[in-house]
């Protein structure tokens, strides 16, 4: 290494800081033997790679609502979920890029008794908002918020399987379940279970203090929220941000206009239709990542004909999944294989054969079934997912080739979950997707489970379901996991027909890094995690 | 009683019967509503539980005919009650979540009035003044071209605009041109304003910074009710102008403005003042496509909301508030038509 390289790499390193201009370090890159244009795109790189401190960030959200209010026993969507929950607010662990779990406001967990308790310890010196420091009670008032039989929280099933949480000491909680659950981590980071102050034996979230990286200012519903940074944060150097705005554009077109004109610098669930366009502008880059979410079109598999397998199987292949891909997402999706375990969970394992528009199958199990020709209603609106009633139209062509006949019923997006989902026997709808498999399984595949979309009883599947969450050997639950996936793929009445792709758009000025596949916004946490770069 | 004050009085009272009526229709149709507050909200994670505890919590569990008559009682005493989005020790008055709304709905009505009103009945006087000519043509034609896009049509191609101001010179479009064409377009471009595309607005949005924001909605509703108004200004003064007192005034030797302006125009307030209201009542209840195409957060925006969420409280006190702004801009057409014109005034 020659003395300018050397040079070159130490100021490399304090590029970060700030410390180097670009100016100098294009003069130390011209001496090292580089062309201005190379040292130039090497410093932007670089500085991009550093987290900067500083800076306000303009934070489209596809969503937000005039009833949104911060109590997170709502947080309906990404709006609430990105700046009450991933910004104000930290749950005991979180989900990293890779998609492990971590501590988050618990220092860690540890689990005895065939993975039936588990104790959180909490980190020293984390504090709320006013000072206060979170105690063990904190947490246990937190989580009974969503517990009881007056709660109106939307995680009260997540918490069924809590029999009793108790404090032990000020900085131990002990959480006994009814049964065994080695993945109880993953559920306690929830954007639902926040910690809050207790205020006189209740959870105070009306009071807006609680642990996050940020500390609201301004919120109006509906319209935007503001927020500046928590300086006593408990995580190192973070957050980098000094302020964000989240502003609520629900519409697609004025979400893309507001980036392309620099109004906000970032775009959540950008247009896909348009995205070619966006993708010009030099100052724009597109962010893709592969979540859990998935779509899906359950079957009630308790009523006719839903209820021979050999139906829903010839319906299996009647579908031609990639078209779907190709022709409604444009791309951004993947094709999936009647499996709602996302590849890149812990214990996904792909089932075997894969299924796909084959019309000579669909018809031997057609045949099969005792049946020549056969006509169901699919009951869609684009309320279970953007899509989906031109996805329909694609397979009622498909299906058709297998003497399927296929009548899609277009229903109102207004109260489809209520009036459609549950209730029609062959429906679209859609999931966002959970971190781990027994997760997704427990709450919409097990028997008991009131979103048991497809009302399937397989009594192997759910006996599985028990065994597999409280074993502790990895390779046993592996195993228990592959069979349980290949159940869903050959009898289960969910077919799941694609993983769709989180699509958000950014200013250039910010920068990042690896972004993780839980939910969208780099897991609702992007203002705690993003920086804006100076280049 | 003076005629007018009479008038006034009747209307007023017809006024209050149509509102009483109204809220009659306004309840029994949001009561017939499929699905409600507590699904709404919870969406997918309803479950029977959580969604008794809710109806609980908000008072829907109760007949229908009880919560109207709770609901009319306290609107008599001017309390438009709680939204469904309140919770235990958190109240969300109806009132303080309409109100900022509604101002933000007014200032961009009065912005697009003081900018449509004028200009509509400037350009209508002027096509009437030369009519049939080249002017009064091109007016007509840019105005009818621009009514009869769709709002959002109007809405997005000035949004485009701007955005093109940047992007246009990298485009495969701009290559594809003759160079000068290119550049003349470019220069062209780059003299739009670079207005907002995003105006949304909160309380703390400074006034200047709120119209400089509210430009581009404000141009679209424009551009969207000039024409009628200009277009029912023309005709009115055009069928003035065929009376046999204007021909007297013209024999007199009068200048066409002056009888456009001091003979006509004084007879043909009546009908133009009717198309303003009419224009004017728009401009407050039906600009929700425009709201939500530059996300400006209006009371349309809240109303659209408030429905899709089951937010009953506050659909009702919208839907209120839209039938009271229709009756009260009438009341006021109808009394300048009454006060512009005696013989309304003195009816035999």
């Amino acid at each position: 290494m020659s003395e300018s390289e050397y040079k070159l790499g130490i100021a490399q390193s304090l590029i970060g800081g700030g410390k180097v201009s670009r100016r100098d370090f294009i003069h130390l890159g011209l001496a090292a033997g580089l062309t201005v244009a190379a040292a130039d795109r090497l410093f932007v790189s670089t500085a991009r790679a550093e987290p900067m401190q500083g800076g306000f960030a303009k934070l489209g959200m596809a969503h937000g609502a005039t009833t949104d209010s911060i109590d997170p026993a709502g947080y309906p969507d990404t709006f609430t979920q990105t700046a009450f929950s991933g910004s104000l607010s930290n749950s005991l662990t979180e989900v990293d890029a890779k998609g492990n779990v971590q501590p988050d406001l618990a220092e860690s967990f540890e689990t005895s008794d065939g993975a039936q308790t588990w104790a959180f310890k909490l980190r020293k010196g984390a504090t709320f908002h006013n000072g206060k420091t979170v105690t063990a009670d904190d947490v246990v008032t937190s989580l009974q918020y969503h517990m009881g039989k007056d709660t109106k929280s939307a995680a009260k099933s997540l918490l069924d399987s809590v029999a009793d949480i108790k404090a032990d000491g000020p900085e131990t909680v002990v959480f006994t379940l009814k049964s065994g659950n080695a993945d109880f981590p993953y559920i306690m980071s929830d954007y639902h279970l926040v910690i809050m102050p207790a205020k006189d034996g209740k959870a105070d979230w009306a009071s807006g203090v609680r642990t996050g990286a940020f500390v609201v200012e301004n919120f109006q519903p509906g319209v935007s929220a503001k927020l500046k940074r928590n300086p006593n944060y408990f995580k190192n150097g973070k957050p980098y941000l000094d302020e964000v705005e989240f502003i609520a554009i629900t519409d697609l077109a004025a979400r893309m206009a507001a980036l392309s004109t620099g109004e906000v610098d970032y775009i959540g669930r950008a247009d896909l239709k348009t995205l070619g366009m966006l993708k010009r502008n030099p100052k724009v880059e597109i962010v893709e990542v592969t979540g859990y979410g998935h779509y899906t079109l359950p079957m009630n598999v308790t009523m006719a004909p839903f209820d021979n397998p050999d139906v829903r199987m010839a319906l299996k292949w009647a579908i031609n999944r990639q078209e779907i891909v190709d022709k409604i997402f444009l791309g951004h999706a993947t094709v999936a294989n009647d499996n709602p375990i996302a590849p890149a969970i812990k214990f996904a394992k792909d089932p075997q054969p894969q299924h796909s528009f084959d019309p000579e199958k669909a018809k031997h199990y057609l045949k099969k079934a005792g049946m020549e020709n056969l006509k169901v209603d699919l009951s869609v609106a684009d309320a279970a997912f953007a899509g989906a009633v031109d996805a329909a139209s694609l397979i009622r062509e498909t299906a058709a080739q297998c003497g399927i006949d296929v009548n899609v019923v277009r229903e109102a997006e207004d109260a489809y979950w209520d009036n459609v989902w549950l209730k029609k026997p062959w429906c679209a709808s859609y999931w966002s997707g959970r971190a781990t498999a027994d997760w997704m399984f427990t709450q919409a595949f097990a028997a008991d489970s009131s979103w048991n979309e497809s009302f399937w009883k397989n009594p192997h599947f759910n006996e599985l379901l028990v065994q597999a969450r409280a074993e502790t050997d990895e390779a046993k639950r592996a195993a228990m996991y592959a069979e349980m996936q290949q159940l869903t793929h050959d009898d289960g009445g969910s077919i799941v027909l694609v993983f769709n792709n989180f699509v958000s758009a950014q200013s250039k000025k910010l920068a990042h890094g690896d972004v993780a596949p839980n939910w969208e916004n780099d897991g609702l946490k992007m203002a705690e995690r993003w920086w804006i770069a100076t280049a | 009683m003076n005629p007018v004050a009479r008038t006034v009085l009747q209307r007023l009272g017809l006024g209050l019967v149509t509102l009483f009526i109204v809220s009659i229709i306004i309840f029994s149709a949001i009561a017939m509503l499929p699905g409600d507050f507590a699904k709404a909200t919870l969406g997918q994670s309803a479950t029977p539980e959580t969604v008794a505890a809710f109806q609980r919590e908000i008072g829907i569990d109760r007949p229908p005919v009880e919560r109207y008559f709770v609901w009319v009682a306290q609107m008599l005493h001017g309390d438009f009650g709680s939204s469904f989005a309140s919770r235990t020790g958190y109240r969300r008055t109806v009132a303080e979540i309409i109100a900022p709304r509604l101002y933000n709905t007014m200032f961009l009505a009065a912005v697009t009035a003081l900018i449509a009103v004028p200009l509509a009945l400037g350009l209508g006087i002027l096509a009437a003044l030369y009519r049939n000519g080249w002017f009064d043509r091109l007016v007509n034609v840019a105005t009818l071209t621009t009514i009869s896009f769709p709002e959002f049509f109007v809405a997005y191609m000035l949004a485009y605009l701007v955005i093109s101001r940047d992007t246009f010179i990298g485009s495969d479009f701009a290559q594809t041109l003759p160079h000068w064409l290119t550049v003349s377009l470019n220069w062209a471009l780059n003299a739009v304003p670079k207005f907002p595309t995003l105006s949304n607005v909160n309380d703390q949005t400074p006034f200047w910074e709120h119209l400089w924001k509210v430009a581009l909605p404000a141009i679209t509703l424009t551009l969207v009710i000039v024409a009628h108004m200009m277009r029912m200004t023309r005709a009115a003064i055009i069928n003035m102008l065929a009376s046999p007192y204007i021909d007297m005034a013209r024999l007199k030797g009068m200048s066409p403005m002056v009888i456009v302006l001091r003979h006509a125009l004084p007879n043909a307030w009546a009908p133009i003042v009717t198309v303003v209201a009419f224009n004017l009542a728009y401009l407050i209840v039906g600009v929700v496509v425009v709201e939500v195409v530059f996300v400006y957060p209006g009371i349309g925006q809240l109303m659209v909301d408030a429905v899709k969420s089951r937010d009953v409280p506050v659909v009702q006190a919208c839907a209120l508030i839209f039938a009271a702004t229709y009756i009260l801009l009438n009341l006021l057409a109808d009394i300048i038509s009454i006060a512009t014109n005696p013989r309304l005034l003195h009816p035999r």
